[in-house]
């Protein structure tokens, strides 16, 4: 067992996929000979061919509109999108057909595959390279959406995304790429779609969050050390994994929401509305949300003053458990 | 074609090449545009500027004091040529890499280093008629169509210019503001600056079109491929087509077939998908070097004249990066300008943040 950043999890995960199913292929811009611009497919050309690992032309829609028609076809495509900045585009190709082949068809087409790319701030990048987009896709029904905290998670929750029957986008948090590495296994494990992992066990509050925010919230948690926390990790934000959220907060009573997106109509506020549902009567204390303001993500002079910081969730912490 | 029923051919077209000033700096007097002396050597020293400060940009990435830059060495004679080819009145669209458009349409390079320093604040004073970077590929084609068609609509005689690449072509945007141009004829100049790479692709892996020019034709208008080594090829083709485009005639596709020499963006590595030696190829083929040749040629440069402007330009330069790194942006900016007026939400968000700020310093 080695231990690999992020980068190099998801890149192993795709060799170990495309091994074992002949239907998997990876396209996308410079996936191929350049190995992609964050090297996330690097070795996939020479080992599998261009039939299998091909580089598109310049076109977003085209590639996830071409890769539906393989899906539907029997192949499983994995898609890159080289930056979640130029993601806008294919929502036209998801929300009016990926997500909603199965259900149009009534079950007699389906739609396997996976659409990658790299999302998030904090590594100091142009405009439309820095922002956090989850929440369009969650938004769309028959889509599932994916992010990843770390080299193990990635590598089983992709397994699991190219495996599963329907359309899965897979967000890879960038600030996150190389940050650090963990254990990886070689060979077949899978972490399951739709279930959120407890990190941290705690009593007093629980903070839920995904991405690259974990590693935020992680530090946070130094920041607060008198307090119990109960960090959770979604790992899928659709479908989202009620019971792990709602069996903590009965617990705690306490809840705090952290991520990077902007905060109106961020997935916090649909967490927020289900623990109104189905935890209410348990809370001590207003569930919080430490998020990004609704503003476009600013270039990085400001950057910092955007993304929530561990001092931020920190605040939030305690100002919750002390309510 | 296995299906032997007879045809008879019923459009019948073609794309022209245009070249004035050959690699080794030769011209062809039949085809030289009327520039006065002072305006060669504005070009000239235009190109030349760029060139340095792309250079400086470069090597602020490289110590960490500016964001990903992509550099347009190599393509200065595309730029420079056809920017000098429009008016000031006229529309000017850029990508991301048409620094040297900028730098001749007269935006202080202070401002294009704090935007790649990391602040929309540099564009806070664009001169008008002068757009902001379109960072997504593509998409800026349809805005200059529609800031044509807007001209034509209020009869205004001026033109819109658009820069991208050859990535680009393979964009849905494209195809749409190419084809909206044709039908509604707007008076839109449309620049394809063909370096040959997008990032790792190469040009014929990007489409199996002989040129990128034709595929004007597809849309009803013109294209024509030009040495966008050349300078003076670039402006002449440019010209025709803003004086076509201002007497109603329409849009013009321009394919500059050139070479981006650097990397695709600081972020690459072009060792990955080329060869060292394509690029020396194309260094003989530099649109500056010909361009000081034909001067030296006409009597208009020397080695005085080359060793002033290189000393100006570098204090120009270095004064506009003083100026750049001593700016820093106010946290409000990124509130005030997301609607015309605040809403009372952003306005709380503004002033949460404020407070954290506040308590920060306090502290």
């Amino acid at each position: 067992m080695a231990k690999l950043n992020m980068v190099q999890a998801i890149n192993l995960a795709l060799h170990e996929e495309m091994k074992r199913d002949p239907a998997v292929l990876v396209m996308g811009e410079d996936v191929g000979m350049d190995g992609g611009v964050f090297r996330v497919t690097e070795g996939l050309l020479d080992k599998f061919g261009s039939d299998r690992v091909i580089d598109t032309p310049l076109a977003e829609s085209g590639i996830v509109g071409s890769a539906i028609g393989m899906a539907v076809s029997g192949l499983k495509p994995v898609a890159e999108i080289q930056f979640e900045g130029f993601s806008y585009m294919i929502i036209d190709q998801l929300a009016a057909h990926a997500s909603r082949i199965r259900y149009r068809s009534r079950g007699m087409y389906h739609c396997p595959m996976v659409i990658r790319a790299p999302y998030g701030g904090g590594v100091r990048a142009l405009e439309h390279h820095s922002e956090a987009v989850a929440t369009f896709f969650i938004h769309i029904p028959g889509l599932k959406v994916v992010i990843p905290s770390s080299p193990y998670d990635a590598k089983g929750l992709l397994l699991s995304a190219i495996r599963d029957p329907d359309p899965v986008i897979f967000f890879e948090p960038k600030k996150l790429y190389r940050a650090f590495r963990e254990e990886v296994p070689d060979g077949d494990y899978t972490v399951p779609l739709g279930a959120g992992k407890i990190l941290t066990q705690g009593e007093d509050v629980t903070v839920i969050s995904w991405g690259a925010m974990v590693n935020v919230c992680q530090e946070a948690l130094e920041k607060v050390k008198e307090i119990s926390v109960e960090l959770i990790d979604l790992r899928t934000l659709s479908p989202l994994d009620d019971k792990i959220i709602i069996d903590s907060v009965k617990k705690t009573g306490r809840c705090v929401v952290v991520h990077e997106e902007p905060r109106t109509l961020g997935l916090g506020a649909e967490i927020i509305a289900r623990i109104n549902e189905k935890a209410f009567l348990y809370l001590e204390a207003p569930v919080k949300r430490v998020t990004g303001y609704d503003v476009p993500v600013p270039l990085p002079k400001l950057e910092d003053y955007y993304l929530p910081g561990a001092e931020k969730v920190a605040d939030a912490i305690k100002e919750t458990a002390g309510f | 074609m296995g299906v032997n029923v007879p045809r008879q051919k019923i459009l019948d077209m073609s794309v022209d090449w245009l070249q004035i000033l050959d690699p080794e700096g030769n011209v062809d007097i039949s085809l030289e545009p009327a520039l006065d002396n002072e305006m060669l050597k504005k070009f000239y020293r235009t190109m030349v500027l760029t060139r340095l400060y792309d250079e400086k940009a470069v090597k602020l990435q490289r110590q960490g004091r500016m964001l990903t830059y992509g550099s347009c060495l190599g393509q200065e004679a595309s730029q420079i040529g056809s920017a000098f080819a429009m008016k000031p009145d006229d529309w000017f669209f850029p990508a991301f890499r048409e620094h040297g458009v900028q730098i001749a349409r007269g935006i202080p390079m202070k401002n294009l280093y704090i935007y790649w320093m990391g602040s929309e604040d540099a564009n806070m004073e664009l001169p008008p008629q002068n757009f902001t970077v379109a960072i997504p590929v593509a998409t800026q084609v349809l805005h200059a169509v529609g800031a044509a068609w807007a001209a034509k609509l209020r009869k205004k005689n001026i033109a819109s210019v658009v820069y991208f690449g050859d990535g680009a072509t393979s964009e849905g945007d494209f195809h749409e503001g190419m084809n909206f141009a044709g039908v509604f004829k707007t008076p839109t100049v449309f620049i394809c600056q063909n370096n040959q790479y997008a990032i790792s692709l190469p040009r014929e892996k990007q489409t199996a079109s002989r040129t990128l020019a034709q595929k004007a034709l597809a849309y009803g208008f013109e294209g024509i491929q030009v040495d966008g080594n050349d300078a003076l090829a670039v402006y002449s083709a440019t010209k025709a087509a803003l004086d076509k485009a201002k007497s109603g005639g329409g849009p013009t596709m321009i394919e500059c077939f050139t070479y981006r020499l650097a990397a695709h963006t600081t972020s690459d590595d072009p060792t990955k998908y080329r060869k060292k030696d394509e690029e020396e190829e194309w260094w003989k083929k530099d649109p500056i070097k010909r361009f000081r040749i034909y001067l030296e040629k006409k009597g208009l440069w020397n080695q005085d004249h080359e060793e002033k402007l290189q000393k100006e330009a570098t204090a120009q330069i270095e004064k506009a990066v003083e100026e750049a790194e001593a700016y820093n942006p106010d946290f409000s900016n990124m509130f005030k300008y997301v609607y015309a007026q605040i809403t009372p939400g952003l306005k709380e968000q503004m002033d949460e943040l404020s407070g954290i700020i506040a308590k920060r310093k306090g502290s």
